[in-house]
């Protein structure tokens, strides 16, 4: 299968980058890791008239954590983020790296491409939601944060403005200790998820600082499971507590009945994965 | 397209629209001119004759395709080749000769780790990959870094040992 014809510029910089992102509007797209971009070009999905490829673009390719924030550049690949050493106070993006797509595609994919791929079966839009991140924006007017949940505006649709480039994902300094992680129910490797679940926690003893849930593949799009967080916030972390925000959070989820399993038991999964994220090995109450 | 060894007067006319791509294949400077379009796996198969490298499901799904890309696996499917410019791309003619075959080549013969064949360019790629960064895997280590490429024959059992087979001869030797 061929991609149909475009032009292609590999910028060595982010100013020409960014001047031929404002010079095509619409009609440009970016091309990072291409694992999502490529195949629909090949399927010609997508067409654009011109293709800026990054991957020359130096300064993109870091992910770190400053002052507790973390953040992952551009061209941040899956792959940076599952051999990382610096993510102990991240677990779920942690957890999460390894269960996106197949090695392969890690070797490749980003997950800030993940993020503007705005896929709603993605992976790393739970992840990053749940941790309360935010996308940076350049763009010919400069730089702006977008909050992870006014960042994807539907199916396939993020909110960059034509000429903008994302050029970083950003999670903010957890405080207190920190838990929780990714769950994902995939049929084999490389599969999206049946029901994926995102959990980030953050505890002052057994109390309760904040709490994000978010759910990757039981609804149209992510969905931030926000009722499921209040119910933890500001309480200790029992087993009552759990359960009432695992009842909420499988509410929250709107699956289908499809091939990978009923309305009911993608909800009963819901339920089961908000728990496990929870679960604390160090409070008896929740084990 | 046109295509030429580097230093040579090979490289043609660029047609509108068509790219200088300088890259290393298998150890050797190449030259060549390619629409932008144009994927890595068929500059490989096409424009350098290089048919080890197979096409099976074109979607980026199931590893036939892999090549090493500065020495990681990626799917040449699902990558274009101007991207490869400036970089070096191992394909499995790169992996060894039929007078000196690679550790994991002769794993494959050995433990009969291919039935028709299809999938192999790709499972030893990436196996070569992992045993370059992993010396001594695990069976675990083994089947999570093959968990990309798909074969429809063996049921994987015979790659495996044919991977933990290499690992164990290039430490021993
Ligand atoms: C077989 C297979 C299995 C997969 N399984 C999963 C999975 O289980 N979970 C999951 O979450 N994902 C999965 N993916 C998708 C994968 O994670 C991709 O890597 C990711 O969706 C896109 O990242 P990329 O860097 O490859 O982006 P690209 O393909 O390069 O780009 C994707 C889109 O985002 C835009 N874009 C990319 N970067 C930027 C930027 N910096 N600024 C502005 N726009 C940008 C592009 O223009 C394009 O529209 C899978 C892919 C494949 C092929
Ligand atoms: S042919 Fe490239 S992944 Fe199947
Ligand atoms: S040997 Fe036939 S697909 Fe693997």
């Amino acid at each position: 299968m061929y991609p149909s014809r475009f032009r292609y510029e590999a910028p060595h910089s982010l100013d020409e980058a960014r001047s031929l992102l404002a010079q095509y509007g619409d009609e440009a797209k970016v091309l990072a890791g291409g694992q999502s971009l490529v195949p629909l070009l090949k399927l010609r999905f997508a067409a654009p008239e011109l293709l800026v490829d990054i991957n020359g673009v130096p300064g993109l390719g870091h992910h770190r954590v400053e002052a507790g924030v973390l953040r992952v550049g551009a061209l941040c690949r899956h792959v940076d983020l599952e051999r990382s050493s610096v993510l102990a106070r991240h677990p779920l993006v942690a957890s999460a790296a390894p269960l996106i797509a197949d090695p392969i595609v890690r070797n490749r994919g980003t997950l800030v491409g993940s993020l503007c791929h705005a896929d709603p079966q993605g992976d790393w839009a739970s992840v990053l939601l749940a941790l309360g991140g935010h996308v940076v924006a350049e763009g010919p007017h400069g730089r702006r944060p977008i909050p992870m949940a006014e960042f994807t505006l539907g199916p396939f649709q993020n909110a960059l403005r034509p000429g903008e480039i994302a050029v970083e994902a950003v999670a903010p300094a957890p405080r207190g200790q920190v838990s929780g992680r990714y769950l994902k129910l995939e049929r084999r490797v490389g599969d999206f998820a049946t029901v994926g679940v995102a959990v980030a926690l953050e505890t002052d003893g057994d109390r309760v600082v904040r709490a994000g849930i978010a759910l990757t593949g039981v609804g149209p799009h992510t969905i931030a499971a926000t009722a499921a967080e209040q119910a933890l916030v500001g309480r200790p972390l029992t087993a009552a507590t759990v359960e009432e925000a695992a009842q909420l959070a499988a509410e929250a989820s709107r699956p289908k009945g499809d091939h990978r399993g009923s309305v009911a038991y993608k909800r009963h999964v819901v339920a089961t994965f908000v728990r496990r994220g929870l679960a604390r090995t160090d409070l008896e109450a929740v084990a | 397209m046109s295509y030429g060894r580097a230093g040579t007067s090979e490289v043609r006319e660029t047609r509108t629209g068509e790219r200088r791509v300088t890259l290393t294949v298998n150890g050797e400077r190449r030259v060549v001119e390619v629409e932008p379009r144009l994927l890595l796996a068929h500059l490989l198969r096409e424009g350098l004759s290089l048919r080890g490298t197979h096409l099976g499901c074109d979607t980026t799904n199931c590893g036939a395709c892999t090549v090493l890309l500065d020495g990681e696996p990626v799917k040449s499917c699902t990558m274009l080749a101007v991207q490869a410019d400036g970089h070096e791309v191992t394909t499995v003619e790169g992996l060894g000769t039929p007078g000196e075959l690679d550790p994991v080549q002769e794993g494959f013969s050995r433990e009969h780790g291919l039935q028709c064949g299809f999938c192999t360019a790709g499972m030893m790629l990436t196996a070569r990959a992992l045993l370059d960064r992993v010396p001594d895997p695990s069976e675990e280590d083994v089947r999570w870094a093959l968990s990309g490429n798909l074969c429809r024959c063996t049921g994987y059992q015979n790659i495996v040992k044919a991977v933990l087979w290499a690992a164990d001869q290039e430490r021993t030797s």
